[in-house]
């Protein structure tokens, strides 16, 4: 059957609360700053909002449900989206169908997490069964010892080298200099990235994301409401989500992006050269290579020459990761599943200030998230339009 | 190759012991699946027993074909390596003190793939040999290996934190006037002991072997008696901090069942098979178990030797079988006491042994030298238990299949 389009649903209302590398502060208050700053922007008041959707790891004890109480919300639908970093995608396009629906007005989509000292190392300890049982044991190297070996596989099998993944990570850190939140404040050269201290191999520091607090927000409503309430937005084109996609594969090479991408354009009516501004998810720069391949940009295998041939910063042929991604925005949990969509968000609705890439106007943003043993589980992505600057 | 492991050098005293540490502990209750074979020396994996699949991390039903009938079963060993990474960073205290530390994948021939601790001569590309081990935190982990062996390879230091190799470690045997004393201390000394102890009860009345084994290079022959708390504690005063292993070879046995005239030699039995088990224990173990992260010549093993009918009595042997019924159980509470440790329990399980006290038995009996090499194997091999000759394997397997069947077997009743 043929999927029917977001028409008269619209995503609007990017919020970001700046992050810090460690703080005291509970999932809850981060979770709450942004979800007030969404509200004022909009002008709706906590009482009257009556949908929510959450992402958090550090919840615990609580769920959204305790959220509620805890935040004095009385929503009339309520979404929780353990995704990770396909969260953004995932809390927009289940939101948009339910305003679609009429079953909610305006869904409130909120992602944010609490890092304590300490915090990353319980995370990792038990973040999910089979991580648990069968790879924090070996080295509890955790994401960086599971992704280094996706990407020793990847190396082998496609002949990309380091260098290739730092012209990702240092193209991400010149973004950030114009992103005024993001947490790494210096520039990156080459040469840099290529002696860093080795963390996990082939891995060194700068392929890593820095742990930290932080949230991230945004509106779905009806575009009639969004024109009311004099708020900028964005369309969504479309919208394609996977789980655990090729399981037979002994080693991912391959995101689940693979599965859905024809869909994606098709539902779209457009191809990879419509798109103005990529935000990829990019926990680690093979990871974004690997996207940049199955979202379609160029054939498997070729990532690496890829990135040898364009330039990714925000004034570039290609511009990517235009707020700096984790790599250099900081990862603050599953907010990290909501910097790109929220960046794409500002970008297509002429918001994004100094990170702004011009005449933008047609943005995708993927996610992907949840390595549960060797692999990411969970691949979305999202095709936004707006009138730009 | 791996680098032959040399000999420690002397510690300095003025330095802190280093605190031991484990490796993450947490499992899921499917995953202790692979601790109990690796507890044996199995390489069992979950196999789906309606489609066949089999299956890794372990989980409680098939991802194949959904059905929740999954049994562990021994599984083809060989594998290819298709990614392998060093980790030089670690949130985890234990592997933070051991950077870096290799993991890798393998995709097995049987199908999954596996997340593993690497040897260190193996790399991407190699075919390998997986086996189960149990680490510090005595959970079952997996290990490629070469398919080759070479000649240090149980060096490696990734290996040999899975094991309880006695490579230039220091021994005690409690008992030199067990039969099986003599061929463990030529094991030991082949697999590179640093130095052996062997403890002996009434010394004025030497057995026949004394001379030969006190004349040995690297063997020192102790005043030690088991059924004696005084004497335990003395020789643990004196060599307590250099014991790396220990192995309890001291037993009294004597034929003969429950109804008798008095409880003479049932009361001998416990003092020196339970409770000499227990004073070794609480003179030697606290020492031990602080001493696990001690560099090369750390404490790494408590070993006793049991009666296979330590888990279903022979009436012939009455009392002899309830006390080591007591020592087994006395034992599984060690395991808890020294888990924090990380030092090791291993028993040794051996049907009738070709001594004295089982002269009228008909073969298959265990020959000292047998039970000797079980010890060695379960010591480099690093298991938890073993069984050790045919009577043994045959009484555990009974055993394993039906506890009641085998009572009545054993008791009367069979064919």
């Amino acid at each position: 059957m043929k999927r029917q389009s977001y028409d008269g649903v619209v995503v609007t209302a990017p919020v970001s609360v700046p992050y810090v590398r460690y703080s005291q502060e509970t999932a809850h208050w981060w979770i709450a700053r942004a979800l007030k700053q969404l509200l004022e922007v909009a002008g709706i008041s906590s009482r009257e909002l009556d949908g929510f959707s959450v992402s958090s790891f550090t919840l615990f004890p609580d769920t959204p449900v305790g959220l509620t109480q805890h935040l004095g919300l009385s929503p009339r639908w309520l979404d929780s989206v353990p995704m990770g970093g396909a969260s953004g995608v995932v809390a927009l396009r289940r939101a948009a169908r339910a305003v679609q629906a009429g079953d909610v007005d305006v869904v409130a989509c909120v992602a944010g997490d609490a890092n304590r000292i300490d915090s990353f190392r319980q995370l990792l300890s038990s973040f999910s069964r089979f991580a648990m049982d069968a790879s924090y044991p070996y080295g509890s190297g955790g994401p960086n010892a599971s992704f280094a070996l996706i990407a020793d596989a990847y190396m082998a099998e496609y002949g990309a080298k380091r260098e290739d993944f730092g012209r990702i990570a240092v193209a991400q850190r010149a973004n950030a200099l114009h992103y005024p939140d993001a947490i790494m404040k210096s520039p990156l050269s080459l040469e840099q990235y290529m002696s860093a201290r080795p963390i996990s191999e082939p891995f060194g520091l700068f392929d890593c994301v820095m742990p930290c607090a932080g949230a991230e927000g945004f509106l779905v409503m009806r575009e009639d409401e969004a024109q009311r309430r004099g708020l900028a937005y964005a369309r969504i084109a479309s919208t394609i989500e996977r789980h655990n996609a090729f399981p037979e594969d002994p080693v991912q090479l391959r995101g689940g992006w693979v599965m859905d991408i024809d869909e994606l354009y098709e539902m779209a009516d457009c191809g990879p050269g419509a798109i103005d501004v990529l935000e990829t998810y990019d926990d680690y720069p093979v990871i974004s290579m690997m996207q940049f391949e199955d979202l379609g940009f160029c054939a498997k295998g070729e990532g690496a020459q890829f990135v040898r041939n364009q330039d990714l910063t925000i004034t570039g042929d290609f511009p990517h990761n235009t707020s700096g991604g984790q790599l250099s925005a900081g990862q603050a949990g599953a907010a990290g599943g909501y910097l790109g969509l929220v960046e794409a968000i500002r970008q297509v609705t002429g918001q994004a200030g100094g990170t702004q890439v011009a005449e933008a106007r047609t943005a995708m943003v993927s996610g992907f998230g949840m390595i549960n043993y060797d692999r990411g589980l969970c691949s979305s992505a999202a095709i936004l339009t707006g009138a730009g600057q | 190759m791996t680098d032959k492991l040399l000999p420690p050098k002397k510690k300095n005293p003025q330095l802190r012991q280093r605190v031991p540490t484990l490796p993450p502990a947490m499992r899921s209750r499917a995953a202790l699946g692979l601790t109990a074979a690796a507890a044996r020396g199995a390489f069992c994996l979950q196999h789906c027993e309606e489609c066949g699949a089999v299956q890794y991390p372990p989980r409680d039903a098939c991802s194949s074909c959904l059905s929740v009938d999954l049994a562990w079963r021994e599984t083809a060993r060989e594998g290819k390596l298709i990614a392998e990474t060093r980790i030089h960073a670690s949130p985890d205290p234990y592997y933070r003190e051991r950077l870096p530390w290799r993991s890798g994948l393998v995709q097995l021939e049987a199908g999954p793939t596996v997340l593993c601790h690497l040897h260190g001569d193996v790399g991407r590309g190699d075919t390998v040999r997986m086996d189960l081990k149990l680490d510090k935190a005595g959970q079952g982990v997996m290990i490629a290996l070469p398919v080759e062996r070479t000649p240090d390879m149980a060096d490696d230091p990734q290996l040999r934190s899975l094991t309880a190799d006695p490579k230039h470690r220091r021994v005690l045997i409690t008992d030199i006037r067990s039969p099986m004393t003599r061929p463990l201390i030529d094991g030991l000394l082949a697999a590179g002991a640093a130095h052996i102890f062997v403890g002996e009860s009434e010394s004025w009345r030497r057995g026949s072997d004394h001379e030969a084994i006190a004349a040995l290079d690297k063997v020192s022959v102790m005043q030690l008696d088991v059924s004696d708390a005084s004497s335990v504690q003395r020789l643990a005063a004196e060599i307590g901090g250099k014991t790396d292993i220990l192995i309890n070879t001291a037993r009294f046995v004597r034929p003969g069942g429950v109804l008798g005239a008095d409880t003479v030699f049932a009361r001998e039995e416990f003092e020196t098979n339970a409770l000499g088990l227990m004073r070794l224990a609480q003179a030697f173990g606290p020492g031990m178990a602080s001493r696990t992260a001690d560099g090369v010549n750390s404490a790494v093993a408590f070993v006793n030797l049991l009666s296979v009918h330590a888990l279903s009595a022979d009436p012939h042997y009455g009392a002899f079988s309830a006390s080591q019924s007591a020592a087994l159980s006395i034992s599984q509470t060690l395991r808890a006491e020294f888990r924090s440790s990380g030092l090791r329990v291993i028993n040794v399980f051996t049907g009738p042994t070709d001594d004295e006290w089982h002269q009228p038995l008909p073969p298959p009996k265990v020959p000292p030298k047998a039970l000797a090499k079980s010890v060695l194997t379960a010591l480099s091999e690093g298991l938890e238990d073993v069984f050790c000759g045919d009577v043994a394997k045959d009484l555990e397997e009974r055993w394993r299949k039906d506890a009641k069947v085998l009572e009545r077997e054993l008791t009367g009743g069979g064919t």
